[in-house]
């Protein structure tokens, strides 16, 4: 199969790759997928405590070089969104922007729930610490 | 050193130069059709296809009366396996194959299922070979075909085909196996084998594509196949359609060559794959060989990095031809069912990588192969959440993993 120029980029030049501290209280872990269906992909958020913005994306991912390309480039649009504005992605954003053919769209599918996972996962945690203060108003999605 | 590197001889082969020498007068100067009984281009013709017949038939220990030519090896395991169900339908309607076949044997089997026939899936063990107790047990009053393949076309596994060939004897059932993979690579020889019925494809070794041979066993006992295809009644009314007399001059011709350069060749593919093996082991933890070391072709080695996909892997050696068992590369989105029947998980079929290693392939290729390979599965680990979790002490396999 022929894969897009986009995807060879991201698969040659992944972008974000790592971890972040997944037991910070601002940091969100979404990890998808399984290893019996050849995809599993971990993304995180760091989020800004001031502002609310994501100010760091990482990832890293078991998968095709379609999956692996979904996923760096969730990274690269997650930094800078608020956390409402991630949730906005879409994976058919994702299948347009890397030219993914129809045999690899649930990769993009995989890669917006790992932003989605991330980001559940993120507002569990402030959930849990502001509970106290405030009524949450945030759910888990 | 020329890239891409071909590195997948299980699929094909490229047609040796002198094959093709062997082969071109008879696409223009010698065109008559091994048929015409009656004029020089049919007389020019049907010698060079008894000279082929020849040549095949001393590759595999057989007579030249026994060679079939048929358009390949798809079409020689359906005619076996179909033209005996039919052919002895009245002795019986139990047929005995083995998981790991390749599709042209499993669907053609299925195939008859839906017309009425039973067919028995015999499982294999860890190390790809089939247990020949439960063959035996399998075997019914009813059973008239055991067929079994020479060797795996994904992880090179041998089976014991000539204690295979025994059991049916002792039985009183015919043994069909389909030797595409295994014939001019080791020694095959259907009186030693017991073989009563083989399939033989040219493309395998380096021949051209779209030529193939059936043997049938005249004597000891004499196998009798009903035809497929009606027509001319060709090849001792077994096969009709003209033969392509080019192809089977190329068939021929390759199966001399090979029958001559054997045990050169094994020393050398062997020494290659070897040391494929050894600088990938050197270089890399967790790497797993699938399928028996021990009963395994001179040129093939099937490994599974883990905590790598294997398209992923493939897409980082992209300079170098092999395939995967990973279900991204395959048309129905499955990893691999040979590498599943060995009671593998998917992730580590997912993680597989085929090497076939062939007559025109260098040292230096192999030694690029390894080192690349060695370089993408580590910079692939880097990128694995897999790889993390398993360097953090967690097993993976007790992982509440979330999916549907």
């Amino acid at each position: 199969m022929a894969y897009s120029d986009k995807v060879l980029d991201h698969y040659n030049n992944p972008r974000n790759v790592g971890s972040l501290d997944k037991k910070a209280p601002n940091v969100g872990t979404g990890m998808v997928g399984a290893p019996e269906c050849g995809d599993v992909m971990k993304l995180q958020i760091k989020v800004n405590d001031e502002n609310g913005i994501i100010e760091d994306a990482k990832f890293k991912t078991f998968g095709c070089g379609s999956a692996i390309a979904s996923s760096s480039l969730a990274t690269e649009w997650l930094k800078g969104k608020t956390v409402d504005e991630a949730l906005k992605i879409k994976n058919t954003d994702i299948v347009n922007e890397l030219s993914l053919p129809p045999v690899k769209i649930h990769c993009s599918v995989l890669a917006e729930d790992a932003i989605k996972a991330a980001i559940g996962d993120y507002r569990a945690k402030q959930g849990a610490k502001t509970q106290q203060q405030v009524p949450a108003e945030q759910t888990v999605a | 050193m020329k890239t891409p590197i071909y590195l997948d001889n299980h699929a094909t082969t490229r047609v040796d130069p002198r094959v093709l020498d062997a082969m071109l007068p008879y696409f223009t100067e010698y065109f008559g059709n091994a048929a015409s009984r009656n004029h020089e281009f049919g007389w020019v013709a049907e010698q060079a296809v008894d000279k082929a017949r020849k040549q095949i038939a001393d590759l595999i220990g057989a007579t030249a009366k026994e060679i079939i030519f048929t358009s390949g090896a798809t079409e020689s395991n359906n005619l076996a396996i179909k033209g005996v169900a039919e052919m002895y339908a009245e002795k019986g309607n139990h047929i005995i194959t083995e998981a790991t076949e390749h599709k042209a044997v499993l669907d053609t089997c299925k195939k008859l299922e839906k017309m009425g026939y039973r067919v028995t899936y015999l499982p294999v063990m860890g190390d790809g070979l089939i247990d020949l107790d439960m063959l035996r047990e399998s075997i019914t009053d009813k059973t008239i075909l055991v067929t079994i393949m020479y060797a795996n076309n994904e992880i090179g596994v041998i089976q014991p085909v000539a204690e295979i060939g025994k059991i049916c004897r002792e039985r009183g059932v015919l043994f069909h196996t389909d030797g595409v993979q295994a014939i001019g690579k080791v020694p095959v020889d259907v009186n030693k084998d017991n073989i009563d019925i083989m399939s033989i494809t040219a493309h395998k070794l380096y021949g051209p594509k779209g030529v193939g041979a059936l043997y049938v066993r005249r004597k000891n006992p004499r196998v009798q196949i009903t035809a497929q295809m009606d027509g001319g009644g060709h090849e001792r009314g077994m096969r009709s359609g003209t033969l392509n007399v080019p192809g089977i001059v190329g068939l021929g011709e390759a199966c001399a060559i090979c029958q001559r350069e054997m045990p050169e060749e094994t020393k050398r593919l062997m020494y290659l794959r070897d040391k494929l093996r050894s600088k990938l082991e050197a270089g890399l933890d967790e790497i797993y060989l699938n399928g028996s070391w021990e009963h395994r072709l001179p040129h093939s080695l099937n490994m599974s990095f883990a905590y790598v996909e294997g398209e992923s892997l493939l897409m980082g050696i992209n300079d170098v031809a092999v395939s995967s068992g990973s279900a991204c590369t395959s048309a129905t989105l499955e990893p691999s069912y040979v590498l599943k029947a060995l009671g593998l998980g998917d992730d580590i079929a997912h993680s597989s990588i085929r090497f076939g290693i062939g007559r025109f392939n260098t040292e230096e290729e192999i030694d690029y192969v390894a080192d690349k390979l060695v370089d993408v599965v580590r910079k692939l680990r880097e990128l694995s959440p897999l790889y993390e979790m398993a360097k953090e002490g967690i097993d993976l396999s007790k992982v509440q993993w979330a999916h549907d």
